[in-house]
């Protein structure tokens, strides 16, 4: 276990720069989840704190320990790859021994870690296996396992549950999660899907165009985003934008999640739509609106709600609780 | 899924086949069938008549030490010759899958070499160390050391290793650069994180994983050894001296041609067609099963 700091980390591929100072402070046993949109730089973050990418600006410190010069190998880290990176001509047992054996641990202390590993991610009876006889799902459990033997004082997560279906990425997302909690190693965990992000992170950082916009808890992201970008990147279906002029606020925009969105009658609204279509869900139903200004708007309501006729206009109403507002920039404004 | 083109007729297939068949027939099977019957016959002193003698010019063949010493000569040719140009092959590719800046430049220069006529190759390796006038041969000897290749048969060997090595070099090392390249990044970087430093990453990942292609390489330079450096040994040495230069193929020409016994530079040829044969074969078993991790 581990602390991580990152101070002010800036890096540039030759003239291009693309991060453009990130810090933060993880504490021990933390599960953190960098998340943004593809070319945002949070890859290459991770990457960085691996060693495996040079650090432009700033310092990285693991467990009080800079680290900007050290080799991959000596930073005590354990990665797992979006394409497992797994050795191909090696079993199982040997892709997981790998890192132990160069380190010369004796023989029966390797097995054991193994033999470890293995039954805590259901993978003893494919030990004798080479990567290619396994699923995707096997292959990705593999390479977790290589992580966990080594013991590490931080696990790095590199979009790893890209390659998978739908619903093997929910199991292993569970799974994730329960290890990291019982192992308690401090993960730093890079993703582009935002749900992962909510599910798994203790603390997340949203990062656009290579700045972490906001750091802080799930849900309190959620509730309180700092910029227009991430309320619009986390939550699904996407955060409303509303024009302030047409609602006589004093902001560019004016953000309203679906969920807090409520249909009314027609001039009893805070503002008139026409319904476009409606996707009903089974559980819920979501409705697309257009304003007279041409934006789009999505509410969500129950199932069991009654549906407007497709073309029909009607009010849209919401708690003023639940706006937010941004200037031009795409920064928050105060409330009121 | 397999795609098949199906004709209805004989005689469209008949029709687009026939230039192949023709070339194979003409240029292949005619030349080493007459090889084939001229291996059984003994001609006279003057080339005037031939006598048949079934399989006495093999006979003759195995027995005589000079054609059995030839065959030691090839097998040291050919490992060296390997060994050195695939050797040099790999060092330079996993030095330029290194390289960031400029690889185009130095990709392009290691490739020229393979287009110089092996022919022409010799001669270049020939004027560089001429006992008299080659500028390697006048270093060496300001060193001390008296360089003779056509007198010292061990140096005649280096020298035609070293010219038939060199144009090799560029083969081998574009196929080695693309199967290093062809290794996931990530599977080197997972490496590094493990622990492994450069030497150990090569040992236990990268050569490993390069097998394939190293297989491929050994079967092809081994019949590039073989056959195809009669140029690089005509023009250096002449299979000399006191033919310690004198390969199989080299030996065919020069009992044939130069020594006018044709029956037995054709016995020497159908031996050789059965080493071809066997190298043929051991690159298509190798071929069908090529992923073997």
């Amino acid at each position: 276990m581990a602390t991580i700091k990152l101070d002010n980390i800036h890096k540039s591929f030759g003239k291009t720069k693309v991060i453009h100072g990130v810090s933060i402070d993880v504490k021990e046993g933390e599960f953190i989840v960098i998340v943004g949109p593809s070319g945002c730089g949070k890859s290459t973050l991770l990457r960085m704190v691996a060693g495996l990418e040079t650090v432009s600006e700033g310092e990285i410190r693991i467990d009080d320990r800079r680290v900007n010069e050290a080799e991959p190998m000596d930073r005590d880290i354990a990665m797992v790859f979006q394409n497992y990176a797994l050795y191909p001509h090696m079993s199982v047992f040997d892709n997981m021994a790998y890192g132990l054996k160069i380190a010369r641990l004796p023989r029966a202390e390797i097995e054991d870690r193994v033999a470890t590993a293995a039954k805590m991610l259901q993978l003893e009876p494919y030990l004798a296996r080479k990567p290619r006889e396994l699923s995707g799902g096997q292959r990705q459990r593999v390479a977790m396992g290589r992580a966990i033997v080594r013991k590490p004082a931080a696990f790095l997560f590199d979009e790893p549950l890209s390659n998978l279906d739908a619903k093997l990425r929910v199991q292993m997302r569970l799974e994730i999660k329960a290890l990291q909690k019982e192992l308690g190693i401090t993960s730093l965990y890079v993703t582009h899907d935002q749900i992962e992000a909510m599910t798994l992170a203790d603390r997340m950082i949203v990062m656009n165009a290579g700045r972490a916009d906001q750091i802080g808890a799930p849900l309190e992201v959620y509730a309180n985003p700092q910029t227009a970008f991430v309320a619009g990147f986390i939550g699904s279906p996407a955060t409303n934008f509303l024009p302030g002029a047409d609602l006589g606020v004093q902001a560019q925009s004016l953000a309203v999640r679906p969920e807090h969105m409520e249909l009314a009658a027609p001039g009893k609204g805070r503002i008139d739509a026409t319904l476009t279509f409606a996707e009903a869900l089974g559980a819920e139903t979501l409705l697309h609106f257009r304003l007279a200004s041409g934006d789009v708007v999505t509410t969500r309501q129950d199932g069991t709600a009654p549906v407007p006729a497709p073309g029909s206009t009607a009010g849209l109403n919401w708690s003023e609780d639940h706006q937010i507002l941004f200037d031009g920039n795409g920064m928050r404004l105060p409330a009121g | 899924m397999e795609k098949r083109v199906t004709f209805k007729g004989w005689l469209l297939p008949l029709i687009l086949l026939t230039p192949q068949i023709i070339v194979s027939a003409v240029f292949f099977f005619y030349p080493a069938g007459q090889a084939v019957w001229q291996s059984l016959f003994i001609p006279d002193p003057f080339g005037l008549r031939s006598q048949f003698v079934g399989l006495g010019n093999f006979e003759y063949l195995l027995g005589d030490p000079y054609y059995r010493a030839s065959f030691v000569t090839t097998a040291i040719f050919s490992i060296l010759v390997t060994v050195v140009s695939m050797g040099m092959a790999l060092w330079l590719a996993l030095l330029a899958d290194r390289l960031i800046k400029g690889s185009g430049v130095y990709r392009t220069l290691l490739i020229w070499p393979y287009a110089v006529a092996p022919a022409v190759a010799g001669v270049l390796w020939l004027f560089m160390f001429n006992t008299r006038v080659g500028v390697v041969s006048w270093y060496l000897g300001l060193l001390g050391y008296d360089w003779n290749h056509v007198l010292n048969g061990s140096e005649a060997m280096g020298l035609v290793v070293v010219a038939s090595s060199w144009g090799r070099i560029s083969y081998n090392f574009l196929f080695f650069l693309a199967g290093l390249q062809a290794i996931p990044r990530s599977v080197i970087e997972a490496a590094a994180i493990d622990g492994a430093h450069f030497w150990t990453r090569f040992r236990t990942i990268v050569f490993p994983l390069l097998s394939p292609t190293t297989f491929f390489l050994l079967v092809v330079n081994v019949v590039y050894a073989f056959f195809e450096t009669f140029g690089v040994i005509h023009t250096i040495t002449g299979g000399g001296p006191q033919q310690s230069t004198t390969i199989l193929v080299y030996k065919v020409f020069s009992d044939g041609f130069v020594g006018q016994d044709l029956g037995s530079s054709a016995a020497q040829s159908v031996i050789l067609l059965f080493v071809v044969g066997i190298l043929t074969v051991v690159q298509f078993k190798f071929i069908e099963r090529r992923v073997h991790y």
